[in-house]
């Protein structure tokens, strides 16, 4: 750890101001990611903006869209009546993370921004080319038992490791940024990337953009939906395999469907081959079945993790069963 | 007259320290602040094996705060400071001496020490330091060590043979198994801490977390050439340890070392990721089973071979295939233990050593033979159960597993279950029972204690121990109250400091049976030297008792009384003023018992509900019942506890503990709690806590035999037996994770 500034912004464009104009600075929010990293020495910003005295803490339904402040915590959004009601895959998967000491100071932006908890990033004795571009994966031929099986490269296998952002991604939702070139909205999808020949960017954000919110457009699923999440120990674990799964369920017939995977990638993983196939079918596990194995294209494991191939299928079969009340 | 617990006995007493605990007034090693006290991080090495050529710590010493750097490079020996590295010491017999020499053992080994004004000025100015190594080739694998490294030889290493070694072999039902357990780390919640000061060049005060004052200020004694009241430890609270806390490890001599050289206290405390090597772990092993009977379920032979590790600079064993010698009436028997070197950092003793290890192996066997065998697993080991010890030629001084059985199988309802495998779903789960029996020795060693009765009616009772947990100084309260007759708030047990009377380590559940065993004697005497007073005072003459015997009197709610007539009594109070006294004081000392003509042991039976979930592999604990006989129960409230622990111990063990370490760096790569599990309350169903609660006529006065360790043996054995019933796949490597089941 070295010496740092800390920096209280009190208005959004200083807090841009701050961070475009010094390369070595970062936001805090809830700081429950960043001081971690910054203890272990991953990462060592010389200047830390703390941010959450913005006004970005509301949540709230616009025209078409529900909108929530970068700042909420994980613990208020999980539990606010708006978000049971109109998003419940959102609650559900908010309080499969972490624990309820983490969610009352984690924040969304600090969620949609923490890092792997790939062990080999941890470990600055360890080569890691999201931490040392250059440097290897340490993880590609050690131990990878909680690492991708889509999406990777020979530079990094780490997954993203939120239950929150598996949630978002499968609910179409928007990240809303500003930064010193103005505002943006992107895509939940695009948002994360894939580690390719680049893997110490996580996602698409620059430096000095802020997340300053999400919005989820209003969608059908409120009523057959689940998160199910399995991991090593009951709670206050990361996900071996998580599956977001919502259907749209109509006369026995899937209208629509929604199915998203996390432990599984680089980000997010959002299943479009399989909800594609799901649509107009009607409910049976026969298709459920079909739909996993469809979800599974494209799947490659390494030396420790086989087991996802088999976990993956099984637990999107499960989530749509649970979902779709099939029991 | 002895001194022992009777019927009724006393109901249980809330924990005398559970306020001090809950509000965070108990002050545990890390938390002394001492004037002038400078802070000390340790510096570990980054390579497995190798020399170091040249450090660069001019950066850190340089660093703002910074007192000063101690690393092989630069130290000076304080004196008197001895270590015995020379001669003709095999080299797993030579330890690791701090800064001793330039040899890397181990990933993680201590370097260098910073120490600095603030503990954060220390933690980055330990970031500076440059290291220049040569690499040597290492191996941690112990897989791939068995073929290539030579196992140590010696004593602890002799074959056990009784009997016919072939008799497994040629029996009609037979099963064959390895069982495989990683490394389990014991991880207590309190990071390891020691605050030194060095009052003068040749007195220490030292706060340390030890689960033993004694052998602690021996070896301090001994390495800085000390005399034993130079040498003070104070230990008042301990948040867990489970075996961890016996040596003086690396990171302790650093900080007496460090200490005396900037001359100011000084505090070290690990790193959570340093617990990981520096303070011990239970060791991997690779244990192979055979296990031979007749049709009708009499085992005929039983063979159990044992692989396990060791740091390659010291030996560490523990008695992994004992619990195959004499759990079990098994005629022919053969056990074998090996032990390799290793790249590694030193393992030590974890909650029910050896025994945890072997019982889990031996405990699963015995399951799989009951399944080959078609029989009730229970039955089985009914009807091989030892009525004497055939290992030592012996009877037991007491042995109520059979009770435990009894009372663990109904609480469960183990005779509802349908024995066959996968044959109660519940929903979308698989239901399945298991069950698995643990075993511990009992002993009794000497211990001091210091009483002084007051007055006033107080008691005060003083022994140099340290309490891990289990509630010593509570347990030590009721045992007083009962024996003297005074109510609990009256008495206060005073330990965890070196200057009180030499009480005994704690671990290998043997403190309540050695204290106690002098606290009870305390109270004796306390009882006889009360007697004695008094004993000419009309008031205990009557017209047929003259002479008054201390037979004739019982001593009850703070009173001397005639047995046969209550009437006639005196308070403990009175007694001393009519003798002018303010009080009475002394030292009781109770010599270590050599139990020869029996063997002791406490036993468990622990019995399971698991939920198991077969598409995503996922398990619940779904009910636990450890039924257990440690003899009498001292304090029924915190001896529960002491079970409860346990168990909670075995579901990490069974379901989710696991040390890994990356063999091409030889370097852990789990050393957090994030990454290391240990079971959360959401995995910790309610847990049935029963005792058979029956003397031990032997061990000592109160007829206790210790239940510390043995509420973690077995346990894992009983979790993968019900994964067993429940899903048909029996899993022989733990910890078993959902990838296993799936
Ligand atoms: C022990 C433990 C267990 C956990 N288990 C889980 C789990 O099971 N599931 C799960 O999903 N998560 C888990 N987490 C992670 C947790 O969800 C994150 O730490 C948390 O969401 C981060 O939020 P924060 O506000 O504290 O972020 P911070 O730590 O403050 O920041 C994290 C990063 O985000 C950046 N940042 C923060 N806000 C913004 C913003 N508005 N715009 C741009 N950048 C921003 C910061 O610069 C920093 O780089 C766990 C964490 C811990 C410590």
């Amino acid at each position: 750890m070295i010496n740092f500034q800390y920096l209280r912004a009190d208005t959004q464009k200083k807090a841009i101001d701050a961070l475009a104009k010094d390369a070595s600075a970062q936001f805090i929010a809830g700081g429950t990611n960043l001081v971690d990293l910054m203890k272990k020495g991953v990462t060592s910003p010389q200047r830390i903006v703390d941010i959450t005295h913005l006004p970005l803490k509301q949540i709230e339904k616009v025209p078409g869209y529900t909108r929530i402040g970068s700042l909420a915590l994980n613990s208020e959004v999980a539990e606010h009546e708006l978000i049971k009601n109109n998003h419940p895959l959102l609650s559900l998967a908010l309080q499969a993370g972490a624990s309820p000491q983490l969610r009352n100071m984690a924040t969304v932006g600090g969620n949609i921004m923490q890092r792997t908890r790939c062990t080999y990033f941890y470990d600055t004795e360890m080569p890691c080319n999201k931490r040392i571009p250059g440097s290897g994966c340490g993880a590609l031929q050690g131990y990878n038992r909680m690492h991708a099986i889509f999406g990777a490269s020979d530079k990094c296998i780490a997954v993203h490791p939120s239950d929150m952002c598996v949630a978002l991604v499968a609910l179409d939702a928007k990240v809303l940024v500003s930064g010193p070139k103005g505002n943006r909205r992107i895509e939940f999808e695009d948002f994360h990337r894939l580690p390719g020949n680049d893997a110490a960017k996580d996602n698409v954000l620059q430096q000095g953009e802020l997340i300053t919110g999400i919005e989820i457009p209003d969608h059908p699923f409120t009523k057959n939906i689940h998160y199910l999440k399995i991991r090593d120990r009951a709670s206050y674990a990361f996900a071996l395999i998580s599956v977001a799964a919502t259907l749209d369920i109509q006369n026995n017939v899937i209208q629509d469907v929604r199915l998203a995977m996390g432990g599984v990638a680089h980000k997010p993983w959002r299943l479009p081959a399989a909800e594609e196939f799901l649509k107009g079918k009607k409910v049976s596990e026969e298709i459920f079945r079909e739909a996993a194995k469809i979800a599974m294209n494209g799947s490659k494991a390494y030396e420790h993790n086989a087991f996802k191939l088999k976990m993956a299928p099984a637990a999107i079969i499960e989530s749509l069963k649970i979902a779709a009340k099939l029991d | 007259m002895e001194n022992k617990l009777k019927e009724p006995f006393m109901p249980p007493i809330d924990r005398v320290d559970g306020k001090l605990k809950v509000t965070g007034a108990a002050k545990y090693s890390a938390e002394y602040n001492i004037p002038q006290m400078a802070y000390g991080v340790m510096v570990g090495s980054s390579i497995a094996k190798g020399i170091i050529l040249s450090m660069d710590t001019k950066a850190a010493e340089n660093a703002p705060g910074v007192l000063g750097v101690i690393t092989p490079f630069n130290i000076e020996k304080p004196a008197g400071y001895n270590i015995e590295t020379s001669g003709n010491i095999s080299a797993t017999k030579k330890g690791f001496n701090v800064f001793d020499d330039k040899l890397i053992r181990f990933s993680g080994q201590p370097i260098a020490i910073v120490m600095a004004d603030s503990y954060e000025r220390a933690l980055h100015a330990a970031t500076l330091i440059k290291v220049n190594y040569k690499k040597d080739s290492f191996q941690t694998n112990l897989e791939k060590a068995i073929p290539v490294v030579k196992p140590l030889e010696g004593n602890a290493f002799k074959d056990y043979t009784r009997g016919d070694v072939n008799a497994w072999k040629t029996a009609p039902v037979k099963i064959e198994a390895e069982y495989n357990i990683p490394i389990e780390v014991h991880n207590p919640m309190e990071l390891h801490a020691i605050t030194v000061h060095w009052e003068t060049p040749d007195k220490v005060l030292v706060y340390e977390k030890t689960q033993s004052l004694m052998d602690t200020q021996e070896k301090i004694m001994e390495l800085f050439g000390l005399k034993k009241e130079n040498v003070h430890i104070i230990t008042k609270f301990i948040g867990g340890a489970f075996g961890s806390a016996f040596n003086v490890w690396p990171h302790a001599v650093a900080a007496l070392i460090g200490a005396k050289q900037i001359n100011k206290p000084l505090k070290v405390v690990l790193s959570r990721d340093q617990m990981f090597m520096n303070v011990g772990y239970r060791p991997q092993s690779i244990q192979k089973i055979s296990i031979g009977a007749q049709p009708d379920g009499k085992i005929t032979g039983i063979n159990h071979e044992a692989i396990s590790m060791t740091a390659s600079y010291q030996e560490f064993t523990e008695g992994i295939v004992n619990v195959s010698r004499m759990l079990y009436d098994i005629p022919n028997v053969f056990t074998r233990y090996k032990i390799y070197p290793m790249d590694l950092s030193l393992p030590t003793w974890m909650r029910g050593p050896g025994e945890t290890t072997g019982a889990y192996a031996l405990e699963c066997a015995i399951d799989e033979l009951a399944h080959a065998l078609k029989m009730d697993p229970l039955k089985l080991r009914l009807l091989n159960y030892s009525d004497t010890d055939l290992e030592k030629q012996r009877p037991y001084s007491s042995k109520y597993l059979k009770e435990a059985f009894e009372i663990g199988s109904e609480k469960i309802g183990w005779n509802d279950r349908h024995p066959e495998p996968r044959s109660m779903p519940e929903g979308d789960w698989l239901a399945g029972y298991g069950m698995g029996s643990g075993v511990f020795i009992g002993w009794r060693g000497g211990a001091q204690v210091g009483a002084r009765f007051t007055a006033d009616g107080k008691l005060l009772l003083q022994s140099a121990v340290t309490d891990m947990g289990p509630g010593t100084a509570t347990a030590m309260t009721k045992l007083a109250a009962e024996t003297f007759g005074i109510s609990p708030d009256k008495i206060v047990f005073e330990m965890g400091d070196s200057s009180l009377p030499p009480g005994i380590m704690q671990g290998g559940s043997g403190t309540t049976s050695s204290l106690g065993t002098t606290v009870n004697n305390a109270t004796l005497s306390l009882k006889k030297k009360l007697f004695e007073l008094v004993k000419n005072k009309a008031v205990f003459h009557t017209e047929t008792i003259h002479d008054v015997k201390f037979e004739d009197v019982v001593f009850e709610n703070g009173q001397m009384m005639l047995s046969s007539d209550h009437t006639r009594k005196m308070s403990y109070s009175d007694i001393l003023e009519s003798a002018g006294l303010d009080n009475i004081e002394f030292i009781e000392e109770t010599k270590g018992f050599n139990n020869v003509d029996y063997s002791t042991y406490a036993y468990a039976a622990h019995f399971v509900k698991v939920l198991v979930h077969p598409a995503t592999g996922v398990i619940k604990m779904e009910k636990i019942v450890s039924a257990v006989d440690g003899g009498t129960i001292v304090n029924d409230k915190t001896a529960r506890s002491q079970i409860i622990g346990g168990v909670v111990g075995g579901i990490g063990m069974a379901l989710m503990e696991e040390g890994v370490v990356d063999n091409r760096y030889g370097r852990w790569v789990n050393n957090n709690f994030a990454d290391y599990h240990v079971p959360v309350n959401a995995d910790v169903p309610h847990i049935e806590a029963l005792f058979v609660n029956k003397p031990d006529p032997i061990l000592n006065p109160m007829g206790s035999k210790g239940i510390g360790e043995v509420a973690m043996v077995g346990f894992a054995a009983a979790v993968a037996n019900a994964v067993f019933h429940a899903t048909g796949k029996r899993i022989r490597a733990l910890p078993i994770t959902p990838d296993k089941i799936i």
